[in-house]
């Protein structure tokens, strides 16, 4: 295969992603900004998700532990030690990539169900932690004073800075997608996704290569942590490790096809404009959660594949392109 | 025929969400929305003052439609409603140009959860054209919120936003409405030390941001005034068996409780105590016993005591604004609570005081301002010195923690029971609003 | 010595209060052995159960342990419902799908429920009083709780091993595909087990309810503890679930005696974690 064949799976998830960032630039729309923060971040944890629920196989059901144990982190240092937010991020993914090293040692051995279990424990059981952890401020978390903004230009544009670091994040995530997806790592991977005993056999070090895949899936959410709870001025653990917002993820990947690159971002895209078009519409916002539940019960029941999987099921010319 | 029954299911989910749709909404929209006029920039001097100009004021909020802070939330948008219901109905209000303001408002669920604040906060901002902004319900949401605010330059003004550090971050926009949560509890202690010096207090709270901070914020307090702590315990919120912790009070040694949370942990921890019978002389939670749902605890309820932002027993009244020699403004609480029992079939709670406080402090400061602009409304803000029913209104205008109420005072209110033997809400402290003596010590059966 | 004392106290909640999270864990327990389907609608159903004793007591009138019937005939109902929907069609596909059918189940009753029901308490008042055992305090209607716990736990026992659909739940647990060519009507068993492990669900949040003040949104809270309980007593494992139970109930009642009660869910989930690591069969060993 030509090198540029290899990577036209890329071209169309890029113009997904440039176009929801040039959306709010062009129309120069700060509401338009602000949804498309939303949707921008909900794409970079799902296709950080990915790597691991798509290409590996393995349904971490409590992700947004990363999420939330990276933003403390980072947001620890960028508010007690006065570290620039670029500091704070970087703190945060690496602390998240660590943790998901440790984590992925020991319980990446657990398969199925058990795994999917051990992720929510740990989930609730981090949440619980910085509770009772003084350094991160226990209950009362964390409030950032709006000095911190003075040194981006004032509240108005350090709102308008992350939201360019969001886009970049989210670029940043979908090359890890798109490179680990066509490199021979991210073959192993998907050789674990459908059988990881034979895998082992034909030479995949199952082990090392899920460990590393879950720590590739854990530093972008450890990143967009700090990003977020640097805009939102404040976190507490109930913001930092919503169980609801792991499954969303879930959600997200699975409507738009899991393990393909192009999938995660077009489930991201439907399912917060979704969320959001049923939030703010006059006649479904007292039922917006059931109507939500009822469009994913159908979509699962009916089109397990997701979005993607469906077309490349449906129209084998789309396969190349549909990566 | 799985097929069919499939259908068949989905069908009646359907429907059944139609008509939940359809039927009684809980979303009290009794405001035909106002024609939203073009926002003229100012009074055109030409204009013949015959036909006064209208402009319609559009004030901007998320609350809680769904999620674990609903009930509060809703009970503030009923509050804020009708103050908006009324002063539309009297004819808006007429600044000196003869412009008549009305006032429109805007909201979306939030959900109970801060992902989309900020998003939703800055749609009604740039959508929406909001005007005036009022805060979701909880300090965490406002925080979200806040940063919005300042950012665009919007007057917020919060209520159901007690925790103090959301206010401590350098802003110029908030103000706030509840007693910040470090004072909650600062008149029930002032009355225990009347009434008993020698108590020795346990706190026993719900670890989360709210009760946290509470309960810091009276420790240094509670030393000022020499009680001795005899023990302090967080519970997990969510927590729903307070057995163990109820020994460990018990074994602690103390005679009288301070601390609570929220709603479910508040009656749970409530009706444990009553069950287990350990002899505390007194017991005061955050919250749950401020609602009107409390007394369905039976006599558990009996002698619990909370602080309440508002009640219509201890309602400020004009009189009292003469004596302190500041400026009333509003209804009369009895004609506040008249006219929120009749819209609402509710009495109501000081969740609804805080809601319709807001639009009325709004109003008064777009009087005061003369003018809907948002830095002239800002400034009035600042130097509002008011008394309301709802009560003293003064904002902290200082950059270290801007917009922190100052004026507002907490009254302790108790459940005891009226000659008829029924469960009642009474005031027993501070002294001059007080309508009935403290139960202390609370009697066992 | 004052620390015995405050353990002795709290001993005797924490095992009665074990029994009912018991029998909450052994619907999830169940579902699990028998489909290998993780039924996120659990904490809902939980939910409504209480909501049932609500209606049925205080509106109604009924005694709370009479109203135990209709509720468990009206949770198998809405069980099996629930597998005809949402269940069936995903059984034999991947975990992701049966997870996320659950889980939409989940929000489409939450959603419902809030608009009708609002998130606001509700709060029964019941009470059987109490005595004292030792420094312990013993609440009637905990006891009974327990007791009914009990009692449940045995006629699933004699239903699973004593009756003819019983032994084809057992048989369907082990292989479904032999028991399907032994002629189990596998579809019915499936609808059957589904539909027995949201009434263990129901049956529990009833009993709940009875001692303890409850929203629509409770029942997450005993889902997380159910998934704690099933690990504990091995995923598929009816009666490990209370074992599992007890363990849960006497870990919550004497943990605040050495530590802040807000350390108690960090140690529940630590433990949850470890002990899928170390033995994720469970203590007890899982299904067969």
């Amino acid at each position: 295969m030509k090198s540029w064949q290899k990577h036209l799976g890329l071209v169309l998830p890029l113009l997904v992603v440039a176009g929801v960032v040039l959306w709010p630039i062009i129309t120069d729309n700060v509401s338009a900004r602000e949804s498309a923060f939303t949707i921008l971040k909900a794409i970079a944890l799902a296709s950080s998700l990915n790597i691991l629920l798509g290409y590996t196989g393995y349904v971490s059901f409590g992700h947004i532990v990363f999420y939330g144990f990276g933003g403390y982190v980072g947001l620890y240092f960028v508010n007690d030690h006065g570290w620039s937010i670029w500091a704070g991020m970087l703190a945060g993914g690496i602390a998240s990539g660590i943790l998901a090293f440790l984590l992925g040692k020991a319980i990446l051995r657990l398969r199925g169900a058990y795994f999917a279990l051990a992720t929510i424990g740990i989930n609730e059981a981090m949440k619980a932690f910085a509770n009772n952890f003084d350094l991160f401020g226990g209950p009362i978390g964390m409030v950032l004073n709006f000095s911190v903004y003075k040194a981006y230009g004032g509240a108005a544009e350090a709102l308008k800075m992350t939201f360019y670091i969001m886009a970049g994040l989210t670029f940043a995530a979908l090359l890890i997608s798109h490179f680990v997806r066509s490199s021979k790592f991210g073959l192993g991977l998907l050789a674990i996704r459908e059988n990881e005993d034979a895998a082992e056999v034909m030479g995949v070090i199952a082990p090392n290569a899920k460990t590393w895949a879950y720590v590739l899936s854990a530093i972008i959410p450890g990143m967009v942590g700090v990003l977020f709870f640097f805009k939102n001025g404040h976190v507490e653990p109930p913001v930092a490790f919503p169980l609801h917002s792991s499954i969303e993820l879930l959600v997200m990947v699975m409507l738009g096809g899991q393990g393909t690159v192009l999938g995660p971002i077009l489930g991201a895209f439907a399912y917060q404009g979704m969320r959001g078009y049923l939030v703010t519409s006059d006649f479904f916002k007292d039922i917006q959660l059931s109507v939500s539940g009822v469009v994913l019960l159908l979509i699962v029941l009916f089109i397990p594949a997701g979005a993607i999987g469906w077309l490349r099921h449906r129209i084998p010319v789309l396969r190349r392109v549909l990566a | 025929m799985k097929k069919v029954l499939f259908v068949l299911f989905t069908l009646l989910i359907v429907s059944s969400m139609l008509l939940s749709a359809c039927g009684p909404s809980a979303e009290p929209t009794t405001a035909p929305p106002a024609e939203t006029q073009e926002p003229s920039e100012e009074p055109v001097a030409t204009q013949p003052p015959a036909a006064p100009e209208e402009k319609t004021v559009v004030i901007g909020f998320t609350s809680s439609l769904t999620g674990s802070q609903e009930v509060s939330s809703k009970r503030q948008v009923n509050g804020f409603l009708l103050w908006m219901n009324q002063v539309n109905e009297a004819g808006g209000i007429t600044l000196s140009d003869g412009t008549v303001v009305k006032f429109d408002y805007k909201t979306y669920d939030d959900e109970s959860n801060g992902e989309r604040v900020q998003e939703l906060y800055t749609r009604l901002i740039s959508e929406d054209n909001a005007d005036f902004l009022i805060s979701p319900y909880s300090s965490g949401l406002t925080s979200a919120a806040s940063i919005v605010a300042e950012q665009n330059g919007k007057v917020l003004i919060t209520t159901g936003a007690a925790d103090d550090a959301t206010y401590k971050t350098g802003n110029t926009s908030l103000f706030q409405l509840y007693t910040p949560g470090s004072l909650y509890m600062s008149s029930t202690v002032d009355m225990l030390q009347q009434l008993d010096p020698e108590a020795k207090v346990a706190l026993v709270y719900e670890s989360d941001k709210f009760s946290t901070s509470v309960v810091e914020g009276i420790k240094p307090y509670l030393a000022d005034k020499g009680f001795e702590v005899t023990l302090e315990e967080g519970y997990a919120s969510g927590t729903t068996d307070f057995g163990p912790i109820v020994n460990k009070l018990a074994a602690s040694g103390a005679t009288v409780l301070l601390g609570g949370g929220h709603y479910e942990d508040g009656t749970a921890l409530a009706r444990t105590l009553y069950e287990r019978q350990i002899g505390l002389k007194f017991v005061y939670l955050l919250v749950a016993p401020a609602d009107t749902k409390f007394p369905e605890l039976g006599d558990a309820a009996l002698g619990i005591a909370t602080s309440s932002q508002w009640e219509l027993k201890a309602t400020h009244t004009e009189e009292e604004a003469a004596n302190l020699g500041i400026e009333w403004f509003g209804p009369t609480g009895e004609d506040f609570a008249a006219a929120y029992q009749a819209a609402y079939g509710d009495p109501p709670t000081y969740h609804v005081a805080g809601g319709y406080a807001a639009g009325l402090v709004l109003q008064k400061a777009i009087l005061d301002a003369d003018s809907v602009d948002p830095e002239a409304v800002k400034a009035a803000l600042n130097a509002m010195n008011l008394m309301t029913f709802y009560g003293g209104i003064q904002f902290d205008t200082s950059e270290a923690a801007h917009g922190l109420q100052i004026a507002h005072k907490m009254v302790v209110a108790q459940w005891q029971k009226n000659d008829a033997g029924e469960l009642v809400r009474v005031i027993i402290a501070p002294a001059d609003v007080a309508t009935n003596d403290p139960l202390y010590p609370v009697p066992t059966p | 010595m004052q620390q015995i004392t405050l353990l002795l106290t709290s001993l005797p909640d924490g095992i009665l209060l074990g029994f009912v999270y018991g029998v909450a864990a052994m619907g999830l327990t169940l579902i699990w052995g028998v489909m290998n389907v993780i039924n996120l609608a659990h904490g809902p159903i939980i939910a409504l159960g209480m909501f049932g004793t609500f209606f049925l007591f205080i509106r109604l009138g009924i005694n709370p342990y009479l109203g135990l019937v209709p509720i468990a005939i009206a949770g198998l109902l809405l069980g099996v419902v629930i597998y005809f929907t949402a269940v069936h069609r995903v059984i034999n596909a991947p975990h992701l799908s049966s997870l996320l059918a659950t889980f939409s189940v989940n929000m489409i009753i939450i959603g419902l429920a809030t608009a009708a029901l609002t998130t606001s308490p509700y709060n029964v008042d019941f009470s059987l009083g109490g005595f004292k055992l030792g420094s312990a305090t013993i609440l009637g209607t905990r006891l009974v709780a327990a007791l009914i716990a009990i009692l449940v736990t045995g006629a699933l026992y004699l239903f699973l091993y004593r009756t003819r659909p019983g032994k084809f739940i057992r048989a369907v647990t082990n292989n479904r595909a032999a028991a399907e060519l032994m002629g189990v009507p596998s579809t019915r068993i499936l609808a059957l087990s589904f539909g027995l492990g949201t009434m263990l669900a129901a049956v529990s949040g009833a009993l709940i309810a009875t001692f303890f003040p409850f929203n629509i949104l409770s029942g997450g809270g005993y889902e997380l503890k159910s998934f704690v309980i099933g690990v504990l007593g091995g995923l598929g494992n009816p009666i490990g679930a209370l074992i599992g139970g007890l363990i849960l109930g006497v870990l919550e009642g004497i943990i605040p005696t050495f530590m802040e009660t807000s350390w108690v869910p960090v140690i529940e989930f630590g433990l949850f974690v470890v002990i899928l690591l170390v033995r994720p069969k469970g203590l007890f060993g899982a299904k067969k």
